[in-house]
């Protein structure tokens, strides 16, 4: 799996498009960085440090086992292809895969890949609006849970760090 | 003690759409100050929304969410007039609370 | 190698700045930009939902209620020149020029002089930190401006030292000065002038003029913080190269009392929030 994900990573600056990547979904075990936290687990004083530590998406699959992710047009991200700062990303992430109950944003290259995990009960809509930091140029990932399985989509965001203007 | 959260709450026929704007710098610990020593990670690890007895929505964060983190989602059941509650805990032991009736 | 994440990203925003304002005097918008300016047009947009400068509005909104400084007096009679305690819409009108202290004024140096008039407090104290983010000046001006939302500026400097004040920020304006020979207009005279990806405002048209002015103060996110008028300014005359400004000169309000004039009638959305 560890090669496997190399040539994913290798393959990424080649400027592949979105949607070959997509493909390579076997690869995207890594993105069992969800996995990580545990199911259910809606305890405010649990904050898995594992989680947020992993510096590569390689060392996820290193660390982690279990069922490969399995790419996913039922999830959708919303955010601008380009973003004028690196600090603050919009994105809105909603999923449309039937059970889904948790959802993770991860960025590929930046210094540790998870951003945000959260846990969504049932009757809460499967939709979250928020703000990343990515340090460059860099494919975001979105994991979701649904039914004890793992789904993703990817979209790559451009980070031009602008002028001095505003 | 944490800085006051903005939030809003809103009722669509059965779903509510809530907004919340947190006050907190979201250090990354990976910056250097101008002495060239590292900044420490100050960032908020947990988040947890409740709606009465409810836990609406609960989120794990890492220092790569934005400082001053916006977050805005929709659950279902929620009635005007209803509390919601935003609770935040950081990675220093630091603490907020704020509540917020659904309009 | 990884770069660390600010490590890498704050350097490059200083060096671009140095090359970006050169570049600038030579870069229009083609339509092979049009993709991006497409993008950032929703970047920008998707930002305006949750703007964290409410935050500052809101911290702003208690330091004006809040009874402060030696003489425990709250900011709530202020006059920001349409009366004391009177907000909606003073930010629209500033700045102008005020009897009791014979001078023009914009709402920041206003707020100084209120902060010293009615609780007692030197200038030090209420200007405290106001390079930093989360400085109580900034929260004021925040709050105030917010309360100028959906009014239209006019500030149309007719009083003789307001006048003086707008011919004093028209020079500065277009007077080219330090090591790199600029002026403000050198940037902000022409339209479809750019750094990088940051359409630049023309003030010398009113449409482009107000589209700026109506949306400072703005939370800046490479800031984390609200900058207000004037500290743009500053750091606009701090990137050109030419001598620093002095915070509450009469040089800076004398450049916004120009500016405001230029961007007359534009309805205020402040507080914008810009990359």
């Amino acid at each position: 799996m560890p090669m496997l994900v190399h040539r994913f990573t290798k393959r990424m600056q080649m400027n592949q498009t979105r949607r070959d990547v997509v493909r390579q979904g076997s690869i995207v075990a890594l993105l069992m960085a969800a996995g990580l936290l545990r199911p259910g687990d809606v305890c405010a004083a649990d904050w898995n440090p594992a989680a947020f530590e992993i510096k590569k998406l390689e060392d996820l699959v290193t660390l982690l086992g279990g069922e490969p992710a399995t790419a996913s047009d039922a999830i959708a991200i919303n955010a601008p292809d380009i973003a004028e700062n690196g600090a603050v990303v919009p994105i809105t992430v909603s999923s449309a895969v039937p059970g889904t109950d948790a959802i993770s944003i991860l960025v590929e290259k930046n210094p540790n890949v998870l951003a945000a995990a959260f846990e969504i009960p049932a009757g809460t809509l499967p939709e979250i609006n928020t703000r990343v930091k990515m340090a460059q140029t860099s494919n975001l990932f979105v994991l979701v849970r649904a039914g004890g399985k793992y789904f993703y989509a990817a979209k790559e965001i451009k980070i031009t760090l602008g002028g001095c203007g505003g | 003690m944490g800085s006051p959260m903005k939030l809003r709450a809103r009722a669509d026929g059965d779903v509510v759409e809530v907004k919340i704007l947190m006050a907190h710098v979201m250090e990354t610990g990976q910056r250097k100050n101008p002495a060239g020593e590292p900044i420490p990670a100050h960032f908020i690890q947990t988040v947890t929304v409740t709606y009465g007895p409810r836990t609406v929505l609960s989120a794990q964060w890492g220092p790569a969410v934005s400082a001053n983190p916006f977050l805005s989602f929709k659950f279902k059941g929620g009635e005007k007039g209803g509390t919601i509650r935003v609770n935040w805990v950081d990675n220093k032991g630091d603490t907020r609370t704020d509540a917020t009736i659904i309009l | 190698m990884q770069p660390s994440f600010f490590d890498g990203l704050r350097p490059r925003i200083a060096a671009a700045c140095a090359g970006a304002l050169l570049a600038a005097v030579a870069l229009t918008a083609t339509g092979d930009d049009n993709h991006a300016i497409d993008e950032i047009a929703k970047y920008r947009e998707m930002l305006k939902d949750g703007n964290p400068a409410e935050l500052m509005e809101m911290r702003g909104e208690e330091l004006w209620t809040t009874p402060r400084g030696p003489r425990a007096a709250s900011l709530e009679q202020c006059d920001l020149g349409l009366g004391p305690g009177v907000l909606p819409g003073a930010y629209a009108h500033l700045p102008r020029w005020f009897e009791d202290t014979s001078k023009v004024q914009d709402a920041e140096s206003r707020l100084v002089t209120c902060m010293t008039v009615l609780q007692g407090l030197s200038v030090e104290e209420a200007t405290r930190n106001w390079t930093k983010p989360n400085s109580d000046i900034e929260a004021l001006v925040t709050f105030v401006a917010t309360k100028s939302q959906g009014a239209a500026i006019d500030a149309p400097a007719l009083h003789p030292r307001e006048a003086e004040f707008a011919a004093v920020g028209a020079e500065l304006f277009f007077r080219r000065a330090g090591p790199l020979d600029f002026s403000c207009a050198t940037c902000h005279s022409q339209d479809q002038r750019r750094i990088r990806l940051q359409d630049l405002p023309n003030f010398l048209d009113p449409k482009s003029a107000q589209s700026s002015m109506i949306t400072w103060p703005a939370y800046r996110v490479s800031q984390s913080a609200v900058w207000t008028m004037e500290r743009r300014l500053i750091d606009c005359i701090r990137q050109m190269r030419a001598p620093d400004a002095d915070y509450l000169s009469d040089a800076v309000i004398a450049l916004e009392v120009y500016l405001q004039k230029q961007a007359a009638g534009g309805v205020m959305q402040a507080p914008g929030i810009k990359r």
